[in-house]
């Protein structure tokens, strides 16, 4: 939000630098961190480049033609300034990403007060999608080694899904059942607060440094609205 | 003391009862263990005893099922879950799924408890430590092999601190090795007093664990008794159910017409 508040290219650079480049520094995670984010964000940023380059409407200080079309300054200031806060966007998307586990995310959650049930439900979807691919996985082994051509032409490929989606979602649904019973047996269904057996660390610092920046913020739009910036 | 009263249960929709009017008693530090073919009631029975049937699961019950004399029917699943665990025979479903670790998938039920944080750990490390798995403590129970985390199951199971454990076909999907590694487990437990009501296929596991059997056929109790004796009877093979490994050798070596000081030594052996 504060990348979309900050005006022109300098604001949301320093951002970048400041919540995302350094933060990645100091967790070691900075290369993941630039390839992850680019390759998340080449696709868009290549159209945006394109398109405000050559099709800028109000560009007039032509740097340079191919053929019929013109690369315009105007043009390319807008894509960078674009640029860059998509390049905050997508940073700081990517170092939370890198940074926190789905448990840590749910944990601090409910640490802030979010029922257990909302948490777990949270959780459990997204531990779910690797036991799903791996049981699709070796659903598919098994049609294979039966005749089942899951490979070739878009067509086969389709033609492959509708016999694998059946077992798989009947399969997780029968799961369902079994589980439900499991946590029942686990006092899950207990009403109350559930013990907490850690918390992830926030020191003073991060603390602080959440809230300035959450204070930042109805600032930025005041001066961004305002014409300040 | 865990005891069924004369109960009958019916799940919602079908036309029949799964089990008729079974009565049973589980005492402290007692290995009970029921054998039946399949859809003879073990299942159900399972899920009777853990109170789950028909609370969770629905249908009708008539019957009671006691726990130290006193009626169940008004406690919560999740108090009776303080008294009474159960394990499935799929071990991937008896676990939490939302845990990263063996160590918090174990504290998973008493930290559902809203026991004290101290109360919680001591309680995960004595279940690590009973079943021999502290060393998994720190790996991805996902990433586990089946005997391993029919172990954390168990484990999670353990940390409740029931009084009564149900145990519904624990290795049935376990390869020789898991099986071996849940079987040494559950003998321990038992040595240790445990009081446990073990459904198996897998009579020679029954053979050495349990005191007392009983056998299901159709939902009714046909034989039950002391568990060298039900597990010798010539009416097992009729309910579908293999005898343990020992008996048949011993049948075997009569059938045989073996000479008696040789049967002697057979069946010596096999005591």
């Amino acid at each position: 939000m504060l990348a979309v508040a900050l005006g022109g290219l300098a604001g949301p650079a320093v951002l970048v630098g400041i919540a995302v480049l350094l933060p990645a520094v100091a967790g070691r995670i900075l290369g993941r961190l630039l390839r992850t984010s680019l390759l998340l964000t080449l696709p868009i940023a290549l159209s945006v480049l394109i398109v405000n380059l050559f099709f800028f409407p109000a560009g007039q200080q032509v740097l340079f033609s191919v053929g019929p079309i013109r690369g315009t300054a105007e043009g390319l200031a807008f894509a960078l300034e674009t640029l860059a806060r998509i390049g905050a966007i997508s940073g700081a998307i990517t170092l939370f990403y890198l940074t926190t586990t789905p448990s840590e995310l749910v944990l601090d959650l409910e640490r802030r007060g979010v029922s257990p049930r909302i948490a777990f439900v949270a959780l459990a979807s997204v531990q779910t999608v690797p036991a799903m691919v791996d049981r699709a996985a070796t659903i598919t082994a098994a049609q294979r080694a039966r005749g089942l051509d899951t490979e070739g032409s878009l067509w086969r490929r389709l033609r492959g899904v509708l016999p694998l989606a059946g077992p798989v979602l009947l399969g997780s649904i029968a799961q369902v059942e079994e589980r439900t019973m499991a946590l029942e047996a686990r006092g899950f269904t207990r009403p109350g607060r559930r013990t907490l057996l850690w918390q992830p660390p926030d020191s003073a610092v991060q603390r602080v440094a959440r809230w300035v920046l959450i204070a930042l913020l109805p600032g930025l739009f005041v001066a961004r609205t305002t014409g300040w910036l | 003391m865990l005891s069924l009263q004369r109960v009958t249960y019916r799940y919602a929709g079908a036309r029949a009862p799964s089990l008729h009017d079974v009565s049973l008693e589980l005492g402290a530090g007692e290995v009970l263990g029921v054998v039946g073919a399949s859809e003879a009631g073990k299942s159900t029975l399972c899920l009777v005893a853990s109170g789950l049937a028909p609370r969770t699961v629905g249908g009708t019950l008539s019957g009671q099922l006691l726990l130290d004399g006193a009626d169940t029917v008004a406690l919560p699943m999740h108090r009776l879950a303080e008294r009474i665990g159960i394990a499935f025979a799929n071990p991937v479903n008896g676990l939490s799924g939302v845990a990263g670790t063996v160590y918090e998938e174990i504290a998973f039920g008493p930290m559902n408890l809203g026991l004290p944080r101290g109360e919680v750990i001591a309680r995960t490390e004595e279940s690590l430590g009973a079943l021999g798995i502290s060393g998994l403590a720190e790996r991805d129970p996902s990433r586990l092999s089946g005997g391993q985390q029919q172990l954390v199951a168990i484990g999670g199971l353990l940390a409740m601190r029931p009084a009564h454990l149900i145990l519904d076909e624990p290795t049935a999907q376990l390869d020789p090795a898991g099986t071996r590694l849940v079987a040494d487990a559950l003998a321990r437990l038992a040595a240790g007093g445990a009081s446990i009501l073990l459904t198996e296929h897998k009579t020679d596991l029954l053979a050495a664990m349990c005191t007392r059997v009983i056998a299901l056929e159709g939902g009714r109790v046909v034989l039950a008794g002391v568990a060298a004796e039900v597990l010798a009877d010539p009416r097992l093979a009729d309910l579908g159910v293999a005898a343990p490994a020992s008996v048949r050798l011993l049948s075997s070596a009569r059938e045989a017409a073996l000479p008696a000081s040789v049967l002697d030594r057979v069946e010596a052996a096999l005591r």
